[in-house]
Formats: C-alpha cells, sequence, structure tokens
C-alpha cells in the first residue's frame, strides 16, 4: 500500500462543517461509560476555543437504543428526532452537533427517509404536533462532536500542553484510530473521509503530533452490535469480534486507542480483560492492556487537563503506561478521589491485567 | 479465571484472501444470476429432496461464497432437477439451470 496515496484520497472526502453556533445533545451512556468526555468537549469548545455550543435540559435520548433492539418501530424514533430537531429549532440553532455515534448515524438514517418519502415527513410532522406542539424543523448542517473536534484540531493543536510524542524517545505515539460503525459505513458522504478512508481520528491525531498505525483489521467493527450484546447469549460474538480485531493490531504494538464512538472504546477496554481472564493475554507492555480513550479524553490530555478529571480512572486498562510516555504529571492519590476530594472505592484488582 | 457465561468462539470464517474465487467468478460469468441470490430460503422450503437428505440451494451458494466447494456438492447431489425451487424464487433465477452449471463448473468429471 502506497500510504501517501491513501491520505491524498482521504483529501478528496471532506465535508462542510460550520465553524459556530450549534445545537449540543448528548449521547444517553457516554456519561455512565465515560463520565467526562461530554463535560471536555464542551469546556473545549467554549471555553478553550470560545465557541457557541447551546445545550438543553429537554433533550432525550434519540431512541436508537430501542430501534436497533427492535423495541420501538421507526416512526416512534422519527417522532423522538424530530422532537429534537424542533428543539434546536426553538431556540434558534440550525447547526446540529450530537455526541454520540448511534444518534449521528440515525439522524442522517432518519433524514434521508424523509427526503425520500416526503409524506412519511408529513406523517411525522403531524404525529410532533400532536404529542409535543412543536413545529417541525430539519438542521441545516448535522455533525457528529468528533468532526467539530477534527475541524478546530490545529486551532487545539497550538494551544497543546502536551504533544502526542513519546518524551523519551522522541518518536510519535503510535496511535490505532477506531471510527464507530454509524459514523459513514451507511452514509458515506456523510462522514469525513468516507467509509473507507474516515479521517476525522486520524487528523486528530496527526495534528496533535501522533502517528497512525494501520493494520488489516482497522475497519472492523469494534463488537458491540447492539444484537451481539444486549443477549447473553450472543456475547461471544461481541468477544470474538474485539479478540480478531486485537489480535491484527498486536503485530503494530499501538500506544493507545482512541474512538469516536460511545460503545467502541467501553467494549475494546472492558473486553480486554474478559480476553486477559480467558486466554490470559495481554496486548499493551507488562501485563497492561492497550489504554483506549476517546477523542475527547485524548484532546483534554493534549490540552492539559488532569487525567482524573477527565475520568481516565473509570477506565478498565489503566492508563498510566501512556501518561508516563507523554510526560504528564498525575498524582496516583488522587486517582479514586471524586470531584469533591471524596473517596469514591478502588475496583477489585483483575488477576491477569494491569 | 472467570466465568463470564460467554466466551470466545471457535470461528468457523473463511479468509477471503487465501481461497481461490476463480471457480466462482465463471460460475457468475455463466450464470449472472447467482449474484441475485438474496438467500431467502423459498428454493429450500418448497424441495423435497431438502425433506430427506441435507440438500439446500440456499445453503449451497453461500458455501461457494465461502469457497467452500465439496460442501456445496454434497449438498446439491440429492436435487431431482424436479424444478419446484425454480418456480418459488422471488428473484426470478431459473435455479434449475443454476445447479446444472454448478454441477458442470464445479465438478471434477473432466
Amino acid at each position: 500500500m502506497i500510504y501517501e496515496g491513501k491520505q491524498k484520497i482521504w483529501s478528496e472526502y471532506q465535508k462542510e462543517i460550520p465553524d459556530d453556533h450549534y445545537f449540543y445533545v448528548r449521547s444517553c451512556i457516554r456519561q455512565s461509560f465515560f463520565p467526562a468526555s461530554e463535560a471536555a468537549f464542551l469546556d473545549i469548545t467554549r471555553n478553550k476555543l470560545g465557541k457557541d455550543i447551546f445545550e438543553t435540559e429537554h433533550h432525550t435520548t434519540c431512541g436508537g437504543i430501542a430501534y436497533h433492539s427492535d423495541a420501538i418501530p421507526q416512526e416512534t424514533v422519527m417522532t423522538i428526532i424530530a422532537r429534537q430537531f424542533a428543539l434546536m429549532a426553538k431556540y434558534g440553532y440550525v447547526n446540529y452537533v450530537c455526541s454520540c455515534i448511534t444518534s449521528f448515524g440515525l439522524y442522517c438514517e432518519t433524514l434521508e427517509t424523509w427526503r425520500e418519502f416526503p409524506e412519511l415527513q408529513e406523517k411525522i410532522a403531524e404525529t410532533l404536533w400532536k404529542t409535543c406542539r412543536l413545529d417541525f424543523a430539519k438542521p441545516k448542517y448535522i455533525v457528529h462532536a468528533s468532526d467539530l473536534i477534527y475541524h478546530y484540531r490545529n486551532q487545539i493543536a497550538a494551544l497543546a500542553k502536551h504533544k502526542l510524542i513519546n518524551v523519551h524517545t522522541g518518536e510519535p505515539l503510535r496511535v490505532v484510530e477506531h471510527i464507530g460503525c454509524h459514523y459513514s459505513k451507511m452514509f458515506p458522504s456523510k462522514g469525513v473521509g468516507g467509509a473507507e478512508y474516515p479521517y476525522v481520528l486520524a487528523g486528530m491525531v496527526e495534528a496533535c503530533g501522533g502517528t497512525v498505525v494501520d493494520y488489516p483489521e482497522r475497519r472492523h467493527c469494534c463488537g458491540f452490535g447492539f444484537r451481539q450484546y444486549f443477549i447473553k447469549a450472543n456475547r461471544g460474538y461481541s468477544l470474538s469480534n474485539t479478540y480478531k480485531k486485537f489480535e491484527s493490531m498486536e503485530p503494530y504494538h499501538p500506544d493507545f486507542i482512541v474512538t469516536n464512538c460511545p460503545g467502541c472504546p467501553y467494549f475494546m477496554d472492558r473486553w480486554q480483560y474478559v480476553i486477559a481472564e480467558e486466554t490470559g493475554k495481554t496486548y499493551g507492555e507488562g501485563s497492561h492492556g492497550i489504554p483506549v480513550l476517546t477523542y475527547e479524553e485524548m484532546m483534554g490530555l493534549v490540552l492539559g487537563y488532569d487525567p482524573w478529571d477527565l475520568g481516565l480512572q473509570t477506565h478498565q486498562v489503566g492508563a498510566e503506561p501512556l501518561l508516563d510516555k507523554m510526560g504528564i504529571q498525575y498524582d496516583p492519590e488522587k486517582k479514586y478521589l471524586g470531584a469533591k476530594g471524596q473517596d469514591i472505592g478502588r475496583p477489585a484488582c483483575p488477576s491477569c491485567i494491569k | 479465571m472467570v466465568n463470564f457465561g460467554f466466551g470466545l468462539l471457535a470461528s468457523s470464517r473463511i479468509n477471503l484472501d487465501l481461497f481461490d474465487k476463480e471457480k466462482f467468478d465463471s460460475l457468475a460469468t455463466e450464470e449472472p444470476d447467482v449474484r441475485k441470490c438474496i438467500a431467502c430460503g423459498s428454493c429450500t422450503a418448497v424441495c423435497t429432496a431438502g425433506k430427506f437428505t441435507p440438500t439446500s440451494l440456499r445453503a449451497a451458494i453461500e458455501e461457494l461464497q465461502n469457497g467452500r466447494d465439496e460442501v456445496a456438492m454434497n449438498m446439491l447431489k440429492g436435487c431431482q432437477l424436479c424444478g419446484k425451487c425454480t418456480m418459488v424464487c422471488p428473484r426470478g433465477i431459473n435455479t434449475r439451470h443454476l445447479i446444472l452449471s454448478i454441477a458442470k463448473i464445479y465438478s471434477n468429471k473432466k
């Protein structure tokens, strides 16, 4: 493969990302999985870059989990989404940014469905008025939060306190970037770089001094897949998917993994523990796993946020080896202290993975 | 070791980089309809031979796509060419002719 050629293809797949004034909607699961990621996004965009990112407590889940689990029909999920868009219009915004990849895919799917079936759009508008007394509206631009961080990557890199460089060797950190399937595999034109060459995370990594690892199963699903996971008997499929990816990336010795989906970092992080318990195998150096970060956590570290304020203590795989490589100072004693200095409890120590 | 109630699965996946697709490509050249199959299983549902032997055109096409020629041929050897599958195929595939072409291309007899 000619890597420069691949980079050239990436540069041709761009989407329009407005610079400012967004209506922000959160993910329903990310705040449990990665409690500081969304707060870091808002702090970086609002306070570090001075952007207008508005959110309201009145927005809800997009309904994606219920929809993909066949618990609710498409028209129900469309009405939920229509309500979110109506809230955006009510507060005077036309640009919509969402935190979740599942939501992003579902918003794209809904807008495409309405475009193709205008009579369905009309029906949903009517249902929205009957149920919520809100006027139907559609966003002018819809982006994922990682698109926005990608858009601001050079501004963030200019403010960087730590680069993605191994301070001991001076070499760029080797980063596995993993894109959520619903980001661009469903609607390639909606993602930066399309389905084959998504550049959204690679662009962030390169702007911050890191290098991206290109490995055979790079575009493989993380293994979450709603149906694989929700039914316990099927979880072996989810686990096997993740295992396949780790086996594929292992020879390239990545320093960490960065993702832009709620499910991917969770599963790639937690399944490392399960794989270690079942097979005794770990993929990082010295019985460590490979740390898995969200893009907000990665950019937070680059901007000099305290790792524990970013919630890295809630990860299964400890981030300390990565912090050491980046030369980030941290206090191990404060790892399990909450925002007000209270003890948040310590997890049981796994037998096979650090 | 912790018993999670689930575990890694023994994979039966095919490495698509390793198996030779030449035969399937020549089948698709002769019978382009093979690519139309949506694996609905209507053919299998009406198959008389399938009630008594492991005959399934749907499964056989999947096996051919995965390079498992021998398994596919074993699945089709019970076929009596009655043509009921042709009558029910929602994609309008001439399944009877397709089976004959598979036999011609994948048979070891020259």
